[in-house]
């Protein structure tokens, strides 16, 4: 089959890479931007990581130790911006990039040249949010979530490159969407329907629609930040008649889709290991597309849960709080669909795995703490307390990091031809999994005792929970540096990987050889559709 | 023909993006309009001309609190004159706020309203009041700024304590802002 696809080549404007930087800078392939987008998230990562480092050093013990409060609080908001907007969201456009294409029987994405665009954008987007860190006045510092006046009348003048950099974030994530959007409607391969697709193909057509309906919310926001800062309107100065409660009702009408954009990509990443390695069909497969459907509809009428406590009227709080427990539904179908996949299956525990029933348990409990803090009396204990950071690191670390870390020990056989070490993956797991449970799992009951979030000194009753917290945080950041070194080792060499690389994987992707040649089904002939889904 | 489709749904999604843009700018009108028509965030309406039609309820007697708050960096000496009153609704009622400016400079301000509770922000009604304007001070001068209020005679029964409360902002800045540019 490969030597098909080898053929099809030699006609004129199909070619493999060209060589040097400019293959990196000039490339439409869809595998080469998948692997940009997902070098650029790993960096990210590490630099978002280490911003979070900082933080952990710092609260090691209380009292102010290494730095002052200004630069702490540039820490907390740089942390969250790099790991939000550069880490987790870019991966999952990589992971997309890579994947869609060879899971849909499609030659490439619809469109390549603005796919091209949307990577490049990035670059210059967190540079320029990066460099904030050395001017004068420093790097923002109210706060991932930007709460106007802090943002605006008492915000750093380096507020307005903060403003920018989300504008290009925001152009590049519609463009990626937009992207996506038209690949999976326009390019399945002849005869495969929209319930043929791998979940990873849905769950990633329903976040590119929320991005489409939220980014430009996004942008919609911090314009009017910018127009508040220099054009002087008033639009969340109480003092000019703006309000504002206003910003932070707009800022979670783009935020709470955000987080399912953050989450749904990784139950499709999930949805397709657990079946790989169970060697069972996923259990449920329409139930898990509707329960997607229903809780990016239902992401846009929870928002004001984050707002508890800004005074809102009995009934306000109310119907916040049951929508809010109604997305519990849909969630609860989708763990209970993975774990009834898992039952009395024929499973192994590779590292893809291990993530993955990782991923299932810990965002579990992500869930149930985000259960709790959606009962608004309760809420109003827990809000802007650790609790609260606890709660959003489950579901975000061992939630969407761990499946984007199942993800690439998953794929890259098929990426890179070679097999991962699995002794050293195994380790790499474990540190993880112990680390990010040390680091988050006693900020639960710090929060519950009352320490506020984003504060660089506490009382000393917290004392040990965040020594403990802080030892969890280094073995989680330290353990990503073999992460790297083990895709490295993989990338120069390894046993050689199959074309089916794992004997119980089932879908398009697996129908090419490893690793995947720089063009596969540019011809809709020979793709199997029978394997089209797992 | 693909490449047609391609341009259309890229077309129809480009559309919505721009829609959805806009669509965030529309929730400022739309956030203003609902908070009216509930009372949402506690703001009082503007002057209010209708007081012929209240009818004084001399049974009932609400209480209503005063409370003066300066802004960050507002350095205004701003209190009640008289800090909580009893009154009928659909009677009109009289008070003032004392002001005085102890900065070395003229300073102009704005009072920004606020009630709760926010069900009841419908039912203060101002005929007079100084938040619908801004106000001047010369360094060391001071006030008394009127407020006049009728409580509506439709009250509803549960509510027998109003806070009315007042936050002053410094906004000489944007005030010269604006007259530089008109």
């Amino acid at each position: 089959m490969s030597a098909v696809i080898e053929e099809h080549h030699h006609d004129d404007h199909h070619h493999g890479p060209a060589k040097g930087i400019m293959r990196w800078v000039l490339t439409t392939n869809h595998k080469d931007i998948g692997t940009l987008y997902l070098w650029f998230s790993f960096a990210m990562f590490l630099l978002g990581g280490t911003f979070a480092l900082v933080i952990r050093a710092e609260l090691f013990q209380p009292g102010l130790q290494i730095v002052h409060p200004e630069f702490f609080n540039q820490m907390t908001t740089m942390h969250g911006l790099v790991m939000v907007f550069g880490a987790v969201m870019p991966a999952f456009v990589g992971l997309a990039n890579w994947l869609i294409p060879m899971q849909i029987g499609a030659p490439d994405m619809a469109l390549p040249r603005m796919n091209n665009y949307s990577f490049w954008i990035l670059p210059f987007a967190f540079g320029m949010l990066a460099l904030t860190l050395f001017s004068e006045a420093g790097a923002p510092n109210f706060g991932w979530t930007f709460y106007a006046p802090l943002s605006t009348e008492y915000a750093p003048p380096s507020v307005t490159y903060f403003i920018f950099a989300v504008h290009l974030m925001g152009i590049s994530s519609i463009m990626g969407s937009i992207n996506v959007i038209v690949t999976i409607l326009n390019m399945r391969t002849p005869g495969m329907t929209l319930m043929q697709m791998p979940l990873f193909v849905w769950t990633w057509l329903i976040t590119a629609y929320l991005l489409i309906a939220v980014m430009p919310v996004l942008a919609g926001v911090v314009t009017m930040m910018l127009m508040d800062i220099h054009f002087g309107t008033a639009f969340f100065s109480a003092g000019g008649g703006g309000d504002p409660v206003l910003f932070q009702h707009v800022f979670w009408f783009f935020g709470h889709p955000e987080v399912y954009i953050m989450i749904l990509p990784a139950f499709g990443v999930v949805s397709a290991i657990i079946p790989t390695f169970a060697r069972k069909k996923l259990f449920g497969y329409a139930s898990m597309v509707y329960a997607s459907a229903s809780i990016a509809f239902l992401s846009f009428i929870v928002w004001a849960h984050h707002m508890f406590t800004v005074g809102m009227p009995l009934s306000g709080e109310l119907y916040f709080m049951y929508a809010t427990m109604l997305i519990a539904v849909p969630t609860g179908v989708k763990v209970f669909n993975w774990v009834a996949t898992m039952w009395q299956g024929a499973m192994t525990f590779e590292t893809p795995m291990l993530f993955a029933i990782a991923f299932v348990i810990l965002f579990t409990i992500g869930g149930f703490s985000g259960l709790m803090l959606a009962i608004a009396p309760a809420d109003f204990q827990y809000h802007d307390t650790y609790f609260v950071v606890a709660h959003f690191h489950y579901v975000l670390v061992p939630g969407s990091v761990f499946s984007i870390m199942a993800a690439v020990y998953y794929w890259i056989p098929k990426w890179t031809g070679n097999m991962y070490d699995e002794t050293l993956g195994k380790t790499h797991f474990w540190l993880s999994f112990v680390g990010i449970n040390i680091t988050f799992f006693p900020q639960h009951f710090i929060g519950l005792a009352g320490m506020p979030r984003r504060i660089p000194d506490y009382a000393l009753q917290f004392a040990d929970y965040n020594m403990i917290s802080s030892i969890g945080a280094f073995i989680f950041g330290f353990s990503q540096l073999l992460f790297l070194f083990i895709v490295i080792k993989t990338i120069r060499g390894g046993k050689p990987a199959t074309a089916q690389v794992w004997d119980g994987a089932h879908g398009l992707e697996w129908t090419v050889p490893s690793p995947a040649p720089y063009h596969t089904f540019t011809t809709p002939e020979g793709v199997n559709l029978k394997e089209a889904h797992g | 023909m693909q490449e047609q489709n391609n341009g259309k749904l890229v077309l129809k999604l480009g559309a919505a993006a721009i829609g959805m843009f806009g669509f965030g700018f529309a929730l400022v009108p739309l956030y203003e309009v609902f908070c009216d028509l509930t009372g949402l965030n506690g703001k009082t309406g503007g002057q209010y001309t209708e007081a012929e039609s209240q009818q004084k309820n001399a049974d009932r007697v609400v209480t209503i609190q005063f409370l003066a708050n300066n802004n960050a960096g507002m350095p205004w000496e701003f209190r009640p004159v008289v800090r909580t009153m009893k009154v009928h609704p659909g009677e009109m009622n009289s008070t003032s706020f004392y002001v005085k400016n102890p900065a070395k400079t003229a300073i102009t301000a704005q009072a920004v309203p606020s009630v709760t509770p926010f069900m009841a922000a419908n039912y203060l009604h101002k005929t007079e009041c100084f938040c619908f304007d801004q106000q001047r001070l010369d360094s060391g001068a001071s006030m008394d700024m009127p407020l006049r209020f009728i409580i509506d005679s439709e009250i509803p029964e549960d509510v027998d304590t109003l806070t009315l409360s007042y936050t002053l902002f410094d906004i000489t800045e944007q005030m010269q802002g604006q007259a530089a540019t008109e």
